[in-house]
């Protein structure tokens, strides 16, 4: 068990880079002893390069990784201790459940008795117990998946466990069982684990720190709540909730904000405004139809049962206003209002706080 | 999806049938035919039953030169295999490296057969050859016109020169198609570099191996041309394997009749080999 340190990290694929070619460029992370985490971003934004840096894989071009405030950077694999579960399930066909879950234990030389209790403490907790003794490559992708997992957990001295997004190969309904198993075990062994993900619910279900990466770079670390609350990049105000953050150009004159011909009060404090782009960003959830306000025409409604997302249409661009079923919406033209606590300004992407 | 009935569709298949019953069942049949008569020339048969072939299956001639292709083929896969393998993890997987090595492995395999031949021979005379005088020069007493362990020998080290290259081709491809994944997985695991090969490459690599397996043993079981050229099947009849000895009764001695019963023979053994090869895979395909 260890608490990472990531200082300063940037890497590239090609040995003479440029700026250009960082596929990671300047991450500096705390993680604490213990707790879960995610790499939450979309396919190619650095977040599988950054784990296979952390867990030895990948040498970084720049920068330090400390478990425990040691240096680990020169350290392969083995000598680092940790487990890393990947995307699609890696297991040794030829062995049965029982050889696979014992390999790594096995290759570290620990005694028969040992090994035998590791093995079946872990299948009992993944319910792989009766099939212990058939050969791994008859199993389903969701119980050869169940076996890396296992690999990764049968050791108990890890400093710390890896999962490259490894619920992709996994059917929707055992998603949810395997997510909860892995959280359970969370809490039961209470390990170091991150977890790279692309997918939202994922991440904001398994982790108590969500780490949102955008081209190479971490744009927010945050508890769930605050990257819904809070974005601190457009990039995560789009990225999580469905449907996404609304990203509004807007003119800043004399400390007013001004949109659509209306002055919008925001809890972003705008004292300069030296940006090139300066946008308003306000979620669905968090604008309501009124008599007055913001002049728009509804386009589209679409009910998803629980809730209509509303398509309206405002000086050409498009504002998704989010309500609940039983809302009324008028049709036609109508007045939109934006939450005052829940609207902020974003000064080249970044927020004005 | 429904079938339409159109008997006119059998005339497609015609020239297919012309073709392979001119290429393979009337030669086949031919030799059926031979096989079961004595014949004196002039098309003039006389019925002779299964003489031939119980006189072939007894002969100690035929035992002789079966044993020397179990023998033969036996030992060019104990090197070809392993050493194709072992070729075959060293070779780089990516950079400029690649296509020297491919193309480099690809070579032996580009040479017509009777060149081969031609070139061992000359490559391993004692007088003028390469391997031969140096073999000499260093105090060895080589000459494999005249030792049955020599022309052994040379013929060996030219099957493997040959057709090592085939197995290290498939080989590499089969070594090539795993996932980074699986790698990472057993430095993760703490896997040595045997137990890495051991369980991720080796089992990986089944399919091509007994492809490989598969194919070197048809080619070595039916070898000609090489050790025709090479040897002749000499010294005396020391490397005279099935299909020389069967051409040497054929057209040296024509005899016939013993000659179409020892190809049928000797068909049928390569046909079964075949097949027990064929149902193993497919029973270990059903599996897994």
């Amino acid at each position: 068990m260890a608490k990472i340190t990531l200082n300063n990290l940037s890497h590239s694929y090609v040995s003479n880079y440029t700026d250009a070619d960082l596929v990671l460029r300047d991450v500096n992370i705390d993680w604490k002893d213990g707790g879960a985490y995610a790499l939450l971003g979309p396919s190619g934004c650095g977040k599988t390069t950054l784990l296979n840096i952390i867990s030895g894989l990948i040498k970084p071009s720049k920068g330090d990784i400390l478990f425990d405030d040691k240096n680990v950077t020169s350290l392969n694999p083995v000598e680092r201790d940790i487990a890393q579960i990947f995307q699609f399930p890696v297991i040794y066909d030829t062995m049965t459940v029982y050889d696979n879950l014992a390999f790594p234990l096995k290759n570290r030389n620990l005694s028969d008795t040992e090994i035998d209790s590791k093995v079946r403490e872990i299948a009992e907790m993944l319910e792989l117990t009766s099939t212990l003794d058939n050969r791994a490559s008859g199993l389903t992708a969701d119980g050869k998946q169940k076996i890396s997992l296992g690999r990764g957990l049968v050791r108990s001295d890890v400093n710390v466990i890896m999962f490259d997004e490894p619920l992709t190969v996994i059917d929707p309904h055992l998603k949810w069982i395997l997510r909860s198993k892995l959280k359970e075990l969370h809490q039961k062994i209470n390990r170091t684990m991150i977890y790279v993900t692309h997918d939202q619910t994922e991440a904001l279900t398994f982790a108590d720190q969500v780490v949102v990466m955008h081209e190479g770079q971490i744009v927010q670390t945050g508890t769930p709540v605050e990257l819904f609350e809070k974005p601190k990049h457009t990039f995560v105000g789009h990225f999580i909730g469905s449907p996404g953050m609304n990203i509004l150009p807007c003119q800043i004159k004399n400390g007013q904000i001004n949109f659509a011909g209306q002055e919008i009060q925001s809890n972003s404090n705008i004292k300069k405004n030296n940006f090139q782009k300066t946008q308003l960003g306000i979620r669905p959830e968090f604008i309501n139809f009124s008599d007055k306000g913001i002049p728009v025409k509804i386009k589209r409604v679409s009910n998803t049962g629980r809730h209509k997302i509303i398509d309206t249409e405002c000086r050409g661009g498009t504002i998704k206003v989010l309500s609940n079923a039983s809302t009324e919406i008028p049709s036609g033209s109508a007045h939109i209002n934006f939450d005052q606590k829940y609207t902020f300004v974003y000064g080249d992407n970044w927020i004005i706080e | 999806m429904n079938k339409t009935i159109n008997q006119k569709a059998w005339f497609f298949v015609v020239p297919v049938f012309v073709l392979v019953a001119f290429n393979a069942a009337i030669p086949l049949m031919t030799v059926v035919n031979y096989s079961f008569q004595e014949t004196f020339g002039n098309n003039v048969f006389a019925w002779e039953g299964t003489r031939w072939f119980k006189q072939i299956l007894l002969s100690e001639r035929f035992h002789d030169a079966l044993g020397r292709q179990i023998a033969f083929t036996f030992i060019i896969l104990l090197i070809q295999i392993p050493l194709g393998i072992g070729i075959a993890l060293t070779m780089p997987k990516k950079g400029w490296g690649v296509p020297v090595c491919l193309i480099l492995m690809s070579m032996p395999l580009l040479i017509p057969w009777n060149v081969v031949g031609a070139m061992w021979n000359i490559f391993a005379l004692p007088d003028i050859g390469f391997l031969g005088y140096s073999l000499n020069a260093i105090g060895f007493d080589f000459n494999f016109t005249q030792q049955p362990g020599d022309a052994w020998f040379t013929t060996i080290l030219m099957d493997v020169w040959h057709w090592t290259s085939l197995v290290v081709l498939l080989s590499y491809a089969g070594l090539n198609s795993i996932q980074p994944a699986y790698y990472q997985a057993a430095e993760i695991d703490g896997a040595s570099r045997w137990a890495t090969f051991r369980y991720i490459e080796l089992p990986k690599m089944k399919k091509v191996l007994t492809l490989a397996i598969l194919l070197r043993f048809m080619d070595s079981f039916m070898i000609y041309t090489e050790p025709f050229v090479l040897t002749g099947g000499g010294p005396g009849n020391a490397t005279a394997f099935l299909s020389i000895d069967l051409v040497k009764m054929a057209l040296g001695q024509f005899d016939l009749g013993p000659a179409a019963a020892m190809s049928l023979i000797y068909f049928f053994i390569v046909l079964l080999v075949c097949w027990v090869f064929y149902s193993l895979m497919m029973k270990n395909e059903v599996k897994s």
